[in-house]
């Protein structure tokens, strides 16, 4: 808390980050089908407040293996690591603001002191015109835990619940399709959390 | 029980509010309701790792990555990551991108009428060693125009991005170089609101990184969020 240095702060990645930080094969999160657990696929659009497609979003999720398990030193709990699952991607939105990855379907994970929480997927949002990302959550719809959990819950308005919810959207090479639009402004606004 | 070590908030006045009308790209895009508070998690705490021989020596060399040498100054560009209490921050993912020494993107979308180089990408990455050091060899990188206002010019800068341990520490900026002219009409650059914090993002010439008929050399340490000295449970 005595801290004595200023952190960096963020600044805009612009329009033209694709070639410094394109890394297709970081969108499959499942190391070509190894990892195990349900595959999935996540996607949706990125909007502005016009609904305007962005072309030139970066998104990066973050999120445990089918177990609950992160891929990080401090996750101390007792479950299986997946040595196929590191829990990182990250993807750029296409000239119609869509984003899609490949990954499995996260566990359950515990939240503070003696909460669980909700099968969840951290997510950040960076662009052109965001001078800071933006931190948001994917939950799935239908899942029991959403009901209690903690973070969810933080959030009172229902309508503005469900930006944070994630609804199947048909099956593509045997995996369910997860849709996840992300409103930047406006009418239907996702809810982002500061941490 | 889990005990959170959480990391620290981001300081008041230290950060760009996505809300800056000066840069009109926020206009459309700043959410326009206040973010929801968030207590760290698990998952906010742990973040994607990195090793040491994940990249290799022509992800650091910007001046070889192609048959022939770029034109431009060449720049030794090194520094360290760090926390706010000064510890380094080792094995982590440091990637940056630029614009070539005449202001142009290798990027299909910039349309600035400069030309391009076709011995520079602008483009490296590295992982920290246990000092938190990163080093590249690259050129400095031009000004350029662009649409926000009439006559609109950015400064020279390298983009950064940085993970840190946590998914909570990630940072993407934008490194400045000392004594730039066109810094005071920039509305991203003045988009910090703390003096202190918006000089951070300068860079320092440095005689002794400066390689003797060679190259110059620039220092840009990064400092990630630090944490609380002791966990909470609830
Ligand atoms: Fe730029």
């Amino acid at each position: 808390m005595d801290a004595k240095l200023i952190p960096t702060a963020t600044q805009t990645a612009g329009p033209f980050f694709h070639f410094g930080l394109l890394r297709p094969e970081w969108a499959d999160l499942t190391d070509g089908g190894k990892a195990k657990g349900d595959k999935i696929v996540l996607e949706g659009r990125v909007t502005d407040g016009d609904g305007a497609p962005l072309s030139d979003a970066i998104v990066e999720i973050w999120h445990a293996n089918a177990a609950g398990k992160y891929a990080h030193p401090e996750d101390a709990q007792d479950k299986p690591f997946d040595p196929h699952f590191r829990g990182f991607g990250r993807a750029f939105t296409d000239k119609d603001g869509v984003y899609r990855f490949t990954t499995v379907k996260p566990g359950a994970v515990p939240g503070r002191g003696n909460a669980l929480q909700a099968p969840h997927i951290a997510m950040s949002i960076a662009a052109r015109g965001l001078l800071h990302h933006l931190f948001t959550r994917v939950y799935f719809v239908g899942e029991g835990l959403n009901a209690s959990d903690p973070v969810l819950a933080t959030v009172e308005d229902t309508a503005r619940q469900r930006t944070l919810i994630a609804a199947p959207n048909g099956k593509a090479n045997g995996a369910t399709v997860w849709r996840f639009d992300v409103v930047l402004q406006g009418k239907g606004e996702t809810v982002f959390f500061d941490f | 029980m889990t005990e959170i070590r959480e990391y620290n908030h981001e300081r008041a006045g230290g950060q760009p509010s996505n809300d800056w009308p000066a840069y009109t790209s926020t206009i459309k895009r700043h959410p326009q309701r206040q973010p929801v508070a968030l207590k760290q998690t698990l998952t906010e705490i742990t973040g994607p790792t990195f090793t040491s021989g994940w990249t290799g020596p022509e992800a650091t060399d910007l001046t070889k990555q192609h048959k022939g040498e770029p034109l431009g100054e060449r720049m030794i560009l090194a520094g360290r990551v760090l926390d706010e209490d000064g510890r380094p921050v080792p094995n982590t993912l440091v990637e940056i991108w630029q614009a070539n020494a005449a202001g142009r993107y290798a990027h299909a979308s910039d349309t600035h009428p400069a030309p391009l180089d076709p011995n520079f990408t602008g483009r490296g990455h590295m992982v920290t060693n246990e000092k938190g050091e990163y080093r590249f060899l690259s050129i400095i990188p031009g000004a350029y125009p662009w649409r926000n206002t009439y006559n609109a010019w950015r400064g020279k800068h390298v983009h950064f991005s940085v993970f840190g341990p946590a998914f909570a520490t990630r940072v993407i900026t934008q490194m400045y170089f000392p004594g730039d002219p066109l810094l005071e009409f920039d509305p991203i650059y003045n988009s910090v609101p703390d003096e202190a914090a918006r000089k951070r993002m300068i860079s320092r010439y440095d005689p002794n990184l400066s390689e003797a008929e060679w190259a110059l050399g620039y220092r840009f340490d990064i400092v990630l969020r630090g944490r609380h000295a002791t966990p909470a449970g609830l």
